[in-house]
């Protein structure tokens, strides 16, 4: 179990991720990302 | 029993840990690419960059090619309720999914490899001065960092239209006010108008920090990175994973005085705090400590190489 876990988590993760690039995430991130976060830049 | 410390004809070759630092740099400009950005006045908008970088790098520094995984988790659990409340589907499991990935592969080994926050605070580190050591118990503060202002309160605090803020970002991230804040309020002169108590919190806030660098090592990735906590709880049960050969051990603790986050590795070799830069493996006269990574062990190999035989390694 303990050599496999690892695996497991990684196949967990990607099956995560996948949904989420499915589910058009990917575009969420990529408009955030583009845009001046003044949050970050501490004028938000 | 310990055996005999290598002669220095016998000890490993150079490995890519000895030259950690060129990495550090190296991942640095990578991930902050488009220096085009610097002199047009504004942000890197290529479509590569929805990807998720393995380390705590700001999507608004100008040049930078990729999104911090932090900023994006954040604004996922600021907007959940409103995305709930018209019925889109969007719950950040790309970003969930790509951070757990690196996790599950390697643990926090890109802290001590790619991150460019952490290279920057052993840079600060090296100016002379006397050292502290951190104690123990704020080391946990991150988790608190992670649970609170990453998770729930952008996903609790939320205004009229159910949208929470990015707090980690607004009220403590260093890395935005040093790679963006600073950059885009000299490169941006629209932007200077807006300056005000936050831009001066944050600016105060990064002094402050940079202050700490100079007396303790990589102080904000033991007790306040989110993203570092986040992948230290993969450390046992990643594919990448330390070991320590108790039979070789002496316990001189040559490793921890070259550890950049003061671990004991010969107590816990996958402690949550190991950021896995593999100066202790470089630092033991031993050949005690070694890595695995995909059926791949270091170091004691290179002893057993030159000894002739094989040797069990316990973790």
């Amino acid at each position: 179990m303990r050599r496999r876990l690892p695996w497991i988590l990684l196949a967990a993760s990607l099956a995560l991720l996948t949904a989420g690039l499915l589910l058009g995430e990917y575009r969420t991130v990529l408009e955030k990302a583009i845009t001046v976060c003044l949050d970050c830049i501490g004028i938000g | 029993m310990a055996e005999a410390p290598l002669s220095k004809p016998q000890r490993a070759s150079r490995k890519p840990r000895d030259h950690r630092p060129w990495y550090q740099a190296g991942f640095l400009l990578a991930l902050n690419a488009w220096i085009p950005s610097w002199f047009k006045g504004e942000i890197f908008q290529g479509g590569i960059k929805g990807v998720c970088v393995p380390a705590l790098n700001c999507y608004s520094c100008p040049s930078a090619l990729g999104a911090c995984p932090i900023g994006a988790m954040q604004t996922f659990f600021g907007g959940l309720r409103f995305n709930l409340s018209i019925a889109e589907k969007k719950f950040g499991l790309y970003v969930l999914g790509s951070m757990a990935a690196v996790g599950s592969a390697v643990g926090r080994l890109p802290c001590g490899w790619v991150c460019p926050f952490g290279f920057i605070q052993e840079l600060v580190h090296k100016i002379p001065s006397p050292k502290l050591r951190i104690p123990h118990a704020l080391t946990y503060l991150r988790y608190v960092f992670l649970a609170a202002m990453v998770v729930l309160l952008p996903l609790l605090v939320v205004d009229a239209f159910g949208y929470g803020q990015t707090w980690f970002c607004k009220w403590i991230c260093p890395a935005g006010t040093l790679e963006a804040g600073l950059p885009l309020i000299l490169i941006k002169p629209d932007l200077r108008p807006l300056v005000g108590f936050m831009y001066y919190w944050k600016v105060g806030l990064l002094v402050l920090f940079a202050a700490w660098f100079v007396f303790t090592i990589r102080p904000f990735c033991r007790t306040v990175c989110p993203l570092g906590a986040f992948w230290g709880l993969f450390n046992k049960a990643s594919l990448f994973r330390m070991a320590v050969d108790d039979e070789k051990c002496t316990l001189c603790d040559a490793c921890r005085k070259d550890c950049p986050v003061d671990v004991k590795i010969y107590e816990s070799a996958n402690s949550p705090d190991c950021i896995r830069c593999l100066k202790c493996v470089s630092s033991c006269k031993y050949g005690a400590i070694s890595y695995e990574f995909l059926g791949k062990k270091e170091t004691a190999s290179d002893l057993r190489a030159l000894r002739g035989g094989r040797e069990e390694i316990r973790e």
